[in-house]
This record gives C-alpha cells, sequence and structure tokens, in this order.
C-alpha cells in the first residue's frame, strides 16, 4: 500500500466509522443506468437550471429590481439622459459597464431557452415512450409542476429588465388577470398595487424570480431525480430487458463521467451562444412607458402558443349586471390552457382507467406500439404549433409577404380541424408501422435481391432478422379492450351505464392494434417458407 | 467737438459734391442690381421649372396616367395626385415605389425607374397642379449636426416603432400591407415620409414633430442602423421568435445530436 493510499484510506475509514456511508455509497455507487440519448434530455434541462443558478446569481450582484426613476448616464449613448427606471438602467449597467455583464446576460437568457426547450424535448419522450405509466404517475405530476412553474419563471425573468418589450408582456399579464371574471381586477390590483404599471410590480417580481420559485424548482428537481433514483430508471425493451432488471452501466464510473462531460458540453453550447448571438438586446427596445410599443412584439418561445391563441380570439365579450366579461382574453388566456395542462396532469390517470392498466411498467413503450397515446400526443403538439405559429403571425406575413389577417384565419381554421386531421394520420401510420413489422418479423428482411426460379417466377429474397430483433419487435404487451358489461351475473343492470358505455368504447379505440406477430405464426411460416 | 461737427467741417470741401455723387451713384446702383438679381432668377429657375414642367407632364403621361389619370385627377384603381406635392412625388418615385410593379397590395421599395432628373421632373408637374409640400434636399438635412440621438429614439419609440418595430425593421399591418424596413432609406425620403404619410402611413406635420424632432428621429434610424452587432449576431433584430428558433435549432439540436454521440460511444 502506497503512502497516497494509506492516507485516502484512513480518511474514508475515518468518515465510515462516524457516517456509515461506506455501505451506502457502495450500492448507490453500482447503481445501474440505462444507456440512451433520449434520457439525456432531462439532464440538459438539470445542467442548464445549473447554469441559470450561477449565471443568474451573478447578475443581481449588480441588478436593481427598483421602477423608481433614474436618468440614464452610462456608456450606451443612444439612451443618454433619457428617463427610466432604475431596473432598466442597471440592466443597461450590466450590459455595457460590468465586465463580462452582457455575456452572462445572455447565457442567463439563452440557458433560459435552452431549459424549457429540454424540459419539453423530455416531456414527449416521456410521454411518448409511455414513462409516465404506474408507478410513476406521481414524478409525471412534479414534471408537469416543473414546465409549468419554468413558463412562469421565464416570463418574471423577461420581464425584469422593464425594457419596452418586457413592459408589453406585463400588460399583457395584466389584462389577462383582469379577464378573471369578477374578481379579476381586484387580483390585478393587488399584484400591481393599484393602477399598471405601478411602482412595485418588478421589485415583487423579482423576490418571486429569484428566490420563490427557484427555491421550488430546487425542491421538485430534487424530489424527480430521488424518484428516479428509487423507482429506477425505465428502460427500452430489448433481449434480456425485463420489467423486474435494468439492463445499463454503474453510476460510478461511467456516468460521473458521462454527465460531468456532459454538463461541460451543455455550458459550453450555452456559453457560445451567448458569445456568438445576441438575445434579447434590451437597449434597442428602450425603457418602458405605457405609451409605446414595437411592431412584432413577441413573448419567448414558451409564452409563444399562448400568445397565438389570443391574437386568434375574435372580439367577443358580454356585458352583464354591470360586468364585463372578456372571452377573447378569458377564453385563449386561461380556460384553454386550463384545460390543456390539467389534461396533461391527469393524462396518466385517464390512460389507465381506459386501458384498465393497472400493472406497473419498467420497459418503455415504442410509439407505433401504442397508437392511440402516440396520436393524442401528436394532436396536442398540432394544436400547440398552429398556436405558436399564430403567435408569430406578423413576422411570418413580413417575411413570407403574405396577409396577416389570412394567417389568422388559417389558424382559427386550423386549430379546430388539423389537430383531430393528426389524430387519424398519426393512428394510421402508428398501424402501418406495427403491419410493418410484423412483416419484417414474419417474412424477414427485404434484400433487393431478385432471384429467377427454375418455373421463370422472380422473387425477392428476404433474409430472416436477428432473433434479438425479433423480441424487440415482438416482446411488448397489445391492450385489450375492456368488454362493455352492462349486467351482473344475476341479470340485475349495472349502474353508470353511460359512463361504463362510454369507457369500454374508449377502451376498444386505445387497443386498436395491428396483431403482433406471434411465435407460434413465425414457426408455422418457418416450417413451410419459401 | 461732435461727429456732425466734425462732418460739417468738410461740407463745403470743393470734392464735397463729387464724392457724394459718387456715392448715390454706388448706392442706388447696387440697390438696384440686387433688386433686379432676385426676380431674375426667380425668372431663370421659372424658366427651367416650364421646361421640367413640361417635361414632367410628358413622363407622367406616358408612366403614370394610365392608374393616375391623364390630369392626375386619380381613378378606381389610384388616387389623385393634385395637392399632393413634390416631396410625395420625390419620394414615391425615388425610392422606386411608383410606378407600381403589380398591383399588390403596397408598393415596394425597389430600385427606381425614373433618373433624379426625371423625378424632379415629374415632381415639378404635380406640384405645379396644386400647392403641396416641396421636396426635401438632402444636403439640408444635416441631421448628425441638428439631431438629438437619444430624443429621437424616444420620438421613434412613441410614434414610429408600433408599425416599424422597436428597431426600425418594419412589421407587419393588416390585410398584407406592411411598415418597410427602414435600414438603408435615404435620410431625406425618411423626411419626405414623415411629412407626406405614403401609402398606410399617417402624416407628422411639424406642428406633430417639428423639423428639429424629425432630424433627430432621422438620427436614430441611422444610429440603429449603424449600431455594431453589440451582444453578437443580431438574428434579424426582430425579437424572441428567432431566438426561440436558435435556441431549439442550435441549442438543443446540437446537445441532441452530442447526446446521441454519447450513447454511442458507451457501447
Amino acid at each position: 500500500m502506497s503512502q497516497k493510499e494509506r492516507i485516502i484510506g484512513g480518511v474514508a475509514n475515518y468518515v465510515d466509522e462516524r457516517t456509515g456511508a461506506a455501505k451506502w455509497l457502495n450500492k448507490n455507487l453500482k447503481k445501474v443506468f440505462p444507456d440512451h440519448w433520449s434520457f439525456m434530455l432531462g439532464e440538459v434541462a438539470l445542467y442548464s437550471f445549473i447554469i441559470l443558478l450561477l449565471s443568474g446569481t451573478f447578475l443581481t450582484f449588480w441588478f436593481d429590481p427598483s421602477q423608481r426613476d433614474v436618468v440614464y448616464n452610462g456608456s450606451y449613448m443612444p439612451l443618454q439622459h433619457v428617463q427610466m427606471s432604475a431596473a432598466y438602467a442597471s440592466t443597461l449597467h450590466i450590459s455595457f459597464d460590468v465586465r463580462g455583464g452582457l455575456l452572462m446576460r445572455q447565457i442567463h437568457h439563452w440557458a433560459a431557452l435552452l431549459f424549457m426547450a429540454s424540459i419539453i424535448a423530455h416531456l414527449l419522450r416521456v410521454f411518448f415512450t409511455g414513462a409516465f405509466r404506474k408507478p410513476r404517475e406521481a414524478n409525471w405530476l412534479i414534471g408537469v409542476g416543473l414546465v409549468t412553474l419554468g413558463i412562469v419563471e421565464g416570463f418574471l425573468g423577461y420581464s425584469l429588465p422593464d425594457d419596452l418589450l418586457s413592459g408589453t408582456g406585463i400588460r399583457i399579464a395584466e389584462a389577462i388577470l383582469q379577464a378573471i371574471p369578477v374578481v379579476g381586477s381586484y387580483i390585478a390590483f393587488f399584484a400591481f398595487g393599484g393602477a399598471f404599471p405601478g411602482h412595485v410590480f418588478i421589485p415583487r417580481i423579482y423576490t418571486v424570480h429569484v428566490l420563490l420559485l427557484p427555491g421550488a424548482f430546487l425542491a421538485l428537481i430534487t424530489i424527480h431525480l430521488m424518484l428516479v433514483w428509487y423507482q429506477k430508471h425505465t428502460q427500452y425493451p430489448g433481449p434480456g430487458r425485463t420489467e423486474k432488471n435494468v439492463v445499463g452501466y454503474p453510476l460510478m464510473p461511467v456516468y460521473m463521467a458521462k454527465a460531468g462531460g456532459f454538463f461541460g458540453i451543455v455550458f459550453g453550447v450555452t456559453a457560445f451562444l451567448g458569445a456568438v448571438a445576441s438575445i434579447n438586446p434590451i437597449w434597442l427596445y428602450g425603457p418602458y412607458t405605457p405609451g409605446q410599443i414595437s411592431a412584432g412584439s413577441q413573448p419567448d418561445f414558451y409564452m409563444g402558443w399562448l400568445d397565438g391563441l389570443v391574437r386568434m380570439s375574435p372580439p367577443l365579450e358580454t356585458h352583464a349586471f354591470g360586468h364585463t366579461i372578456s372571452w377573447n382574453i378569458l377564453i385563449p388566456g386561461l380556460i384553454v390552457p386550463g384545460i390543456l395542462f390539467t389534461g396533461m396532469a391527469l393524462y396518466p390517470f385517464i390512460e389507465s382507467y381506459i386501458s384498465g392498466d393497472k400493472r406497473e411498467h419498467h420497459l418503455l413503450d415504442r410509439p407505433r406500439n401504442v397508437p392511440n397515446r402516440t396520436a393524442l400526443g401528436a394532436m396536442s403538439l398540432t394544436f400547440m404549433m398552429v398556436s405558436l405559429i399564430n403567435g408569430g403571425n406578423d413576422l411570418i406575413a413580413t417575411h413570407f409577404h403574405m396577409s396577416i389577417n389570412q394567417i389568422m384565419w388559417m389558424s382559427r381554421i386550423g386549430i379546430f380541424i388539423l389537430p383531430p386531421l393528426a389524430f387519424v394520420i398519426t393512428k394510421r401510420i402508428c398501424l402501418s408501422l406495427q403491419r410493418a413489422d410484423r412483416d419484417l418479423v414474419l417474412h424477414g428482411r427485404e434484400t433487393g435481391r431478385l432471384v429467377m426460379l427454375p418455373h421463370g417466377e422472380f422473387v425477392e429474397v428476404h433474409e430472416p432478422i436477428s432473433p434479438e430483433k425479433a423480441w424487440t419487435l415482438t416482446s411488448h404487451i397489445q391492450p385489450v379492450a375492456i368488454s362493455h358489461v352492462t349486467e351482473d351475473a344475476n341479470g340485475v343492470a349495472k349502474p353508470k351505464a353511460l359512463i361504463n358505455k362510454l369507457r369500454s368504447r374508449m377502451s376498444s379505440a386505445n387497443a386498436e392494434q395491428a396483431p403482433a406477430a406471434t411465435i407460434s405464426e413465425a414457426k408455422e411460416l418457418e416450417g413451410g417458407h419459401h | 467737438m461732435t461727429p456732425f461737427a466734425r462732418a460739417s467741417k468738410y461740407r463745403r470741401h470743393k470734392f464735397a459734391g463729387p464724392v457724394l455723387v459718387v456715392a448715390a451713384l454706388i448706392t442706388m446702383g447696387s440697390a438696384f442690381s440686387i433688386a433686379s438679381a432676385l426676380p431674375s432668377a426667380t425668372k431663370m429657375s421659372a424658366a427651367a421649372t416650364t421646361t421640367q414642367i413640361a417635361e414632367g407632364k410628358k413622363i407622367f403621361a406616358s408612366g403614370c396616367s394610365s392608374c393616375h389619370g391623364l390630369n392626375a385627377e386619380g381613378s378606381s384603381i389610384a388616387p389623385a395626385l393634385i395637392g399632393v406635392g413634390a416631396a410625395s412625388v420625390d419620394f414615391q418615385v425615388g425610392t422606386g415605389r411608383m410606378p407600381m410593379a403589380d398591383m399588390s397590395q403596397q408598393a415596394e421599395r425597389k430600385p427606381p425607374k425614373y433618373n433624379a432628373a426625371e423625378t424632379a421632373a415629374l415632381a415639378a408637374y404635380v406640384a405645379s397642379l396644386a400647392p403641396g409640400p416641396s421636396a426635401v434636399d438632402g444636403a439640408n438635412l444635416n441631421y448628425e449636426r441638428d439631431g438629438n440621438t437619444a430624443q429621437g429614439g424616444e420620438l421613434f419609440r412613441t410614434n414610429c416603432a408600433m408599425c416599424h418595430n422597436f428597431a426600425a425593421q418594419g412589421g407587419a399591418l393588416s390585410q398584407g400591407k406592411y411598415a418597410p424596413t427602414l435600414m438603408g432609406v435615404e435620410p431625406k425620403y425618411i423626411y419626405e415620409a414623415m411629412i407626406t404619410g405614403p401609402q398606410s402611413m399617417p402624416i407628422f406635420s411639424d406642428k406633430t414633430i417639428t423639423p428639429a424632432e424629425k432630424l433627430s428621429i432621422i438620427k436614430w434610424i441611422k444610429a440603429a442602423q449603424n449600431e455594431p452587432a453589440l451582444g453578437g449576431a443580431t438574428t434579424g433584430r426582430v425579437g424572441p421568435v428567432t431566438e426561440g428558433l436558435l435556441a431549439w435549432l442550435l441549442g438543443l439540436g446540437s446537445l441532441i445530436g452530442i447526446a446521441v454521440w454519447l450513447a454511442t460511444k458507451a457501447r
């Protein structure tokens, strides 16, 4: 034993005798995780969160979250002697007079976009592979909470500099608050401490942005990861992979090295973007005053769909009992997002109710093998994309020489037509892919080699696929529809007939599958194979 | 001894008479020459204008009258040009908007069809129909000296940004119309646009925005145009849409690419 080993061993022994860490570490450092690129999307979110914490802390050193009036006297000449809020002035100061300040601001903003983008990509991966199923419903709920808080946190973040664009965003947020029937104006007065814009909103959202929400993120992310740890990571189906094992590599050293390296890469990409690409050039927007607005004022992308929904809503308003209800804001700004996010949160429970599947799942689904879910996902995505595109309708109009009215009408119609269409098309594609899988298993791979048989017939030679691949393609369990039982064993009609009928119909739609190839079918064909 | 007394001392000098005559002649002569020079200059330019107007009328008849009418009285597809003034013609023709390439929602900026002399002739002809704002001489717009960038920025954000975007990159209006980008537009055309209100643009009279303030706006637009890309590539200065695209395509795109590579490496 060398000198070094003796010292390290001594220290380790000292710690272990007092904490009992060795056993725990030994167990957990060997923990096995499956390997797939799509499992790293959540990692990107985690690492960008760390980058956000670090760069955000840097920014707080100089940011002054105050709406007190100041006269700018910094080094950006085009705003010299302009009256503005201290928040805006200090953001200009960070951008132009703090060493590395602009880089840090841009890293912070790019990391925020990357944070939201990777959360959404991670969410889509979890949804389309069915990773939210039992026992992971709680973690899905936490994830939905994280994406919702992420949207709020991002919005608050780009509202802080008090430039013309962020003020416009706050104005719209105020309008959405006011659209809540009856209590809306009171809530808005409470949030702004009086009439818009007031002097308290930015100090308040600053506290929420740097203290409350990051704290909530830390707590939720910790639980999110602890649950992944405790429930173990899901894995894609394949030979040797079952519901009872995890096939992969140990945390130490493989994932320690990979995760550390990947963190460096995420940091690198964010820093690269911050260094070469401008984001939110607040000095060009100018300070916020309610009398000004810029053409093409858009929110960041994760709010863009909300903006698109508001932009496409017709001017509906009713006046009743001395109250105005602005349906044009209420429906796209609160009701539709409410339905979307509630539906997303409840989806694991809805699917389990429809399919009657109460088993634990640790093997992921291939999206094609669950056509209904995949089609629902495509439908929701289409809805979001139509909204998002309409959120940028003015830029699309100018850059592609179109009429903004046409785009708005296309979105208004498309928001109703395209999602169902996407559902049907996706479901058909999934079923076709299932049939293709079945063909592949039963008849093998098309080699493209044509052979002339002695009697003159041409046939294409098919090559059997590997047993591993055949296993992967056939091992999934196909859902079975719940039968609609109207009477119990004694011939007494069951209660809730309508709900049960609806459930069984949804269940049979959910169970629509191309029959998977079975072993007996394969053997039968092998026996008499051409 | 008072000056008058001193002068009176020479009153009876032998040269007093001739000196007075010469002085009177010089005074009369120069007064006459100044007085005669002014109208003669006017007459000369009037003569030039007459030919210019005739020239302009000819160009108008061949290039503009099919839509605007033989006497600029307008038609169902184009407005009357009586009273729009030389500034309007100078702007519309000088920036290539007129004659229009096609009957689209809005005349777009393109290389001008007529040269400076022809444009001036057209402007003179239209101005001769009825008084209107006269064309602006770019050389007289000393916005660099007389303008104030910060004030111009404030005015721009209050009056212009709602259509032309915060960085003068242009924006969409209803039914396919748009506020064009102001990047690379000659100062005199920006000025003329403000005083004539072309197409969907309102007129900003000298009461709304004083000439000095107009120069400040121009100075700010030029400062925005010439501002180096302070934070790196600008992605068009159109706000978060292009930033979001970049975050997804370059940011997450490259990270997914690396993730795929890392997952492959481990096998």
